[in-house]
């Protein structure tokens, strides 16, 4: 693999993250519980769908083979898209949503951290501007997850289910293959080892707070970064793609 | 309090608004129009929340990453002005919850443009173009609306909305210039929203119970019909300017009145939409009604929370 295709592949995966979670969140466009949380939940898919548009970019540039960010979001096939598969699982009730966002902002917080510091400018900048939104998404399902774990009975016992099912999906943040020891070594990549201590101590501090518990060690499941993923990305993606594949070629 | 007080205060309240100085929230009004606002401003409200339905239909399934992006920001902006609008009803004394009860039981009303299906990619660039088009001719003039916090809540509201209109008719615009489907695309969404965007401005002046007394209050400036000629005078040429026909044979300027005449509305349509038999009347408010009602376990949560903080905080102090 050269360095050029660890790179396209490895701004895929950033890529991927922030366009499935941020498809996932305009779901809820209008069906949010309260008004002031429709408004945040769809701000958070903006901000994502933002993101992913800058990562497309780059890597359209990068690959240099004629495409632009939309046929890269659009015109995959399923097993061509490389995010985790925390970020397709479904909705589920806002509960479930608010676990599965703060899950991932925590991750992506520490990763933006450190790829502000990458020798690739691009990424440094992307990372730069995108962390101010990602420290705002964290604060935000952050106290949710402590509102929603330490207010009612009914509320914590939702929560707590929503966690213990998608704790199967915390290792898989961490995968780490060639692509990214080869850039690792270019000091492109962080190597996401060195934080996931920090990781594991920040959300265990939130639910802790919220008087949740994370399951004692269970199986954990991965494959998205390989693009093998749960069965909901392809119906995902069959909406995301809907007009793309109706409609080839035209512009909008 | 007296009869002449009332009497006295009606005349002070008449005198103000003829001058054109502001109702503020403390300030005497009448009730009946402490009402008519609360209605009319919350009527809005529930507007732009339902409104946001039609165009969630179609943003997971928004064509390329700008589109997207951009309707996203737009429903964001129309659930800020739902927001900013309850607030403005709150200054009256409503509760915002009750009046969105009433929304959910079938006793407010909403839009009546929003109980129609958006099919396809094209009705994204219908309704910025002609939905939101025609609510700035109905906002525009609520800029200047005597009850101060109403008018002020309008100024911010309209300039979103003008450029909610601009970027549907870019949409639209762009269909209309592109492949033969996509014009065929914009044709026939033009032709399904022409009509109800019409019946937008509301029944004609003869049948308005509220116009005439609005007018007097100045919370209304123009009459229905007139907002619905306005509308139509500056639509129609920029639907010919990309090469859409307005589906009204009737249609055509009038050179000695520097009008558009146009067709007659389908009055039964419109009243029987009013009264909830519209396409998806029923699918927007049980849309609506099921995200509070999934949504009561949360208040509860964050209530309960709150309550618990605030014990634990006066323990600590």
């Amino acid at each position: 693999m050269t360095e050029k295709e660890a790179l396209f592949e490895y701004l895929l995966r950033r890529a991927d993250d922030s366009l499935i979670l941020g498809h996932r969140l305009s779901e809820w466009c209008g069906h949010g519980p309260i008004l002031e949380e429709d408004i945040a939940l769809t701000n958070l898919a903006l901000d994502l769908i933002g993101q992913a548009t800058e990562w497309y970019q780059y890597a359209a540039q990068v690959e240099d083979k004629g495409r632009d960010e939309d046929d890269l979001a659009f015109m995959r096939i399923e097993r061509e898209y490389k995010n985790v598969l925390l970020v397709e699982q479904t909705n589920g009730d806002f509960g479930k949503t608010i676990v599965r966002q703060f899950l991932f902002d925590h991750f992506q917080n520490l990763l933006f951290e450190r790829l502000m510091e990458s020798k690739d400018e691009q990424i440094a900048a992307i990372a730069a501007k995108s962390i101010k939104e990602v420290r705002y998404h964290l604060k935000h399902s952050s106290e949710w997850v402590i509102r929603l774990g330490d207010g009612t009975e009914e509320s914590h016992n939702r929560v707590q289910e929503s966690l213990t099912d998608l704790s199967r999906f915390i290792d898989e943040l961490f995968y780490q293959d060639e692509v990214d020891e080869q850039l690792i070594k270019a000091g492109i990549a962080c190597d996401t080892s060195s934080f996931e201590k920090e990781y594991r101590n920040n959300i265990q501090a939130v639910i802790d707070e919220a008087t949740l518990a994370l399951p004692e060690k269970q199986w954990q499941l991965d494959g998205g970064r390989k693009g093998v993923h749960s069965e909901h990305l392809g119906y995902l993606l069959t909406e995301l793609q809907y007009m793309q594949r109706t409609y080839p070629g035209m512009e909008w | 309090m007296k009869e002449q007080n009332i009497e006295e205060l009606e005349r002070q309240f008449q005198e103000k608004i003829d001058n054109e100085i502001k109702i503020e929230p403390k300030d005497w009004m009448p009730d009946a129009y402490r009402e008519t606002l609360i209605r009319q401003i919350s009527q809005h409200a529930h507007s732009e929340i339902v409104g946001q339905l039609p165009e969630g239909n179609w943003v997971t399934r928004a064509p390329n990453l700008r589109r997207k992006a951009v309707l996203l920001a737009k429903i964001q902006d129309e659930a800020g002005h739902g927001l900013y609008l309850y607030s403005a009803v709150e200054t009256l004394g409503a509760d915002r919850e009750e009046t969105i009860d009433d929304l959910h039981s079938g006793k407010a009303k909403y839009s009546s443009i929003f109980n129609y299906p958006s099919l396809t990619w094209a009705d994204m660039g219908m309704i910025g173009w002609l939905v939101d088009g025609a609510a700035i001719m109905n906002q525009v003039p609520l800029c200047r609306c005597s009850y101060g916090p109403y008018a002020r809540a309008m100024v911010r509201v309209c300039k979103e909305e003008s450029f909610h209109q601009r970027q549907g008719y870019e949409i639209v615009a762009k269909l209309a210039n592109g492949t033969p489907e996509q014009k065929e695309m914009a044709q026939e969404s033009l032709n399904r929203w022409w009509w109800p965007a019409l019946m937008m401005f509301g029944p004609s002046d003869a049948d308005s119970k509220h116009t005439e007394q609005s007018m007097k209050w100045k919370i209304k400036r123009h009459t229905n019909d007139e907002l619905r000629q306005m509308f139509v005078d500056v639509t129609v040429p920029q639907a010919e300017h990309i090469g859409l026909k307005v589906p009204d044979n009737d249609l055509k300027f009038n050179e000695e009145t520097g009008h558009y005449d146009f067709g007659e509305i389908n009055w039964d349509e419109f009243w029987q939409v009013v009264k909830g038999y519209g396409p998806c009347n029923k699918e927007r408010v049980d849309a609506r009604r099921k995200a509070k009602e999934e949504g009561m376990w949360i208040r509860e949560a964050a209530n309960a929370y709150a309550e618990k903080r605030a014990k634990r905080n006066k323990k600590a102090s």
